[in-house]
């Protein structure tokens, strides 16, 4: 087995006419923190709905964890996936939403223990336990039976990030999770996911926060305009930027 | 500083004439309407006696009934419906549409007729006699709910347009099918739309009930015309009728009220207080809600 969980040669996207990922080509090795940085509207979010199957790639090849993502390869045909494969693929990837997309008619176990219940087929009792163990590694032990409006935003995050978890993913996906946050809230939910790459998990995070880009991330990759503009080692590329339009933006938020 | 009680302030309120003049205006009409009605030749005795006779009671159930039973096909029709109008197939889609077109776009009255004259082109029906399968009740039940299911399905589909995408993509995303993620997310989450609208169709499915009538099925407005057909008193049923509906549509508009103050659930932080709660609450001497 290769080492690579996700690996992008020539990524192409568009809408209608507008494309908005213009061959986007990216290696996340196992075990490793990959922090996505660029202006907004620059195709970061698309790029990590592409790797969850959440968009159809129309040019270039994106695999996870050596398995193309949307197609199925037989020969040198191409096939695309049914539903049921696709939802099996997205099941084995964890997404987490900047607006948290929580279930708001359920409590924060129910949304935890749902999928794991519906899709792996878990039982009641075994996916509750687990959540209850999930709830308390985010600090939110004393929350499980809240609704999700009753909650913080930071709370609410680090719930959706422990029902992400509930289905134990090789790779989770983060949506700039901090973005929609209050400052003083940015904190628990940076600690969560910093320990979730100590324990070794995969991670591909956008994200504006440089602090943890710098400190947590194995590598920042930098876009702009549908393409990758700069790549490397975190301290390299945020320190000593070598492009002219890395060096804007990160002259706008440092 | 000066501490306690700040002064209040005393000021001569605005005076509402136009109020006073309005309200002598309105309750002299209605004393005006009230005084007619005394003094018209109505037996009110005959209206309060029928009220619990055996017939109107037997046609108050059925009035019920095929209200419960044509409403829920409207709504197992409007989900349907509803999905199919959302889909990406564009026969599934152009076939809701056509639904929706047709029977919002026709009389109910013209469709219970049709369905019950269906023997006049049809003689028999899965190798039976037309007339024997297509009773009042079978007729009024077909024509009630497949015209609800038109009415519902526009309010499911507002209802599952009113859900954000972005529950959609987390349903997904966790690897829930497109089915799983109507049941268990979209379609909980739009009950808060769906449910009032649809309270208010079964109320009026109450009263459009009684266009069954026509096609002889022994609802309640049935049962009171075999009545006054009779004895004459055709006013005094109509009251009588006209209770009877008022009871039941009340009784609905408080169950309504409960329903969706339940899936009102994960909207608001604290349910509001239920007005008996409030009562309650006011009995024990607790803290006022
Ligand atoms: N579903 C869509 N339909 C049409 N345009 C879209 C869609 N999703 C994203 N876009 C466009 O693609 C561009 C990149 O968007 P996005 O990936 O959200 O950027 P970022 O996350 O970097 O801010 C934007 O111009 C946006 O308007
Ligand atoms: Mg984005």
């Amino acid at each position: 087995m290769s080492g690579l969980m996700v690996l992008a040669e020539n990524v192409h996207k568009s809408f209608g006419r507008v494309e908005v990922l213009k061959g986007i080509d990216l290696e996340v090795r196992r075990g490793e923190v990959c922090c996505l940085l660029g202006p907004s509207g620059s195709g970061k979010s698309t790029f990590l709905r592409c790797i969850n199957h959440l968009e159809k790639v129309d040019a270039g090849r994106l695999s996870v964890d050596g398995k193309l993502v949307g197609y199925r390869q037989q020969g040198d045909k191409l096939y695309e996936l049914k539903e049921r494969e696709t939802a099996q693929a997205r099941s084995e990837i964890g997404m987490v939403f900047q607006r948290f997309n929580l279930f708001p008619h359920m409590t924060a176990l129910g949304n935890v223990v749902e999928a794991p219940i519906r899709v792996k087929g878990e039982s009641k009792s075994a996916a509750a336990d687990r959540a209850r163990a999930l709830l308390d590694r985010v600090g939110l032990a004393d929350k499980v039976d809240a609704y999700p409006a009753q909650l913080s935003g930071g709370q609410q995050q680090r719930v959706a990030i422990a029902r992400a978890l509930a289905m134990q993913p090789k790779l989770m996906l983060f949506d700039e999770p901090t973005s929609a946050l209050d400052p003083e809230l940015v904190g628990d939910v940076l600690d969560v996911m910093r320990g979730l790459a100590e324990d070794g998990m995969t991670m591909v995070v956008v994200t504006h926060e440089m602090g943890f880009a710098r400190e947590v991330g194995d590598t920042v990759v930098f876009m702009d305009g549908g393409v990758v503009v700069e790549q490397g080692d975190p301290k390299s590329v945020i320190n000593n930027p070598q492009e002219e339009r890395t060096k804007a933006f990160l002259g706008k938020v440092l | 500083m000066s501490a306690g009680a700040p002064e209040r302030l005393v000021a001569v309120p605005v005076r509402h004439y136009g109020r006073w003049v309005s309200a002598v205006a309105v309750l002299a009409g209605l004393a005006a309407v009230v005084y007619a009605f005394s003094q018209a030749e109505i037996d009110y005795g005959t209206t309060g006696e029928f009220f619990t006779a055996d017939n109107i009671v037997r046609g108050a159930g059925r009035t019920l009934l095929i209200s419960v039973l044509a409403q829920a096909i409207g709504i197992a029709l409007g989900v349907v419906f509803a999905v199919m109008r959302l889909s990406k197939n564009p026969v599934t889609s152009t076939v809701s549409w056509c639904y929706i077109w047709l029977f919002r776009g026709t009389p109910v009255l013209v469709q219970l007729l049709i369905w019950y004259n269906l023997a006049l082109v049809f003689p028999t029906m899965f190798g039976h006699p037309t007339s024997d399968l297509m009773t009042p009740f079978v007729a009024a039940l077909l024509g009630l709910g497949i015209n609800e299911g038109a009415y519902m399905a526009e309010i499911v589909r507002a209802g599952i347009a009113s859900v954000d995408e972005g529950q959609t993509e987390a349903s997904q995303a966790l690897g829930m099918t497109q089915g799983q993620t109507l049941r268990r997310v979209v379609l909980p989450q739009a009950m808060r739309v769906i449910i009032p609208p649809t309270g208010n169709e079964f109320i009026n499915m109450l009263k459009t009930s009684s266009l069954a009538y026509t096609i002889q099925y022994g609802e309640l407005l049935l049962s009171a015309v075999s009545v006054y057909t009779r004895n004459l008193q055709v006013i005094e049923l109509l009251f009588t009728v006209s209770l009877w509906y008022l009871v039941l549509t009340s009784v609905f508009s408080i169950g309504q009220y409960y329903l969706e103050r339940r899936f009102a659930r994960g909207a608001l932080r604290d349910l509001p207080a239920t007005p008996l709660s409030r009562v309650l609450a006011n009995l024990r001497g607790g803290p006022r809600i």
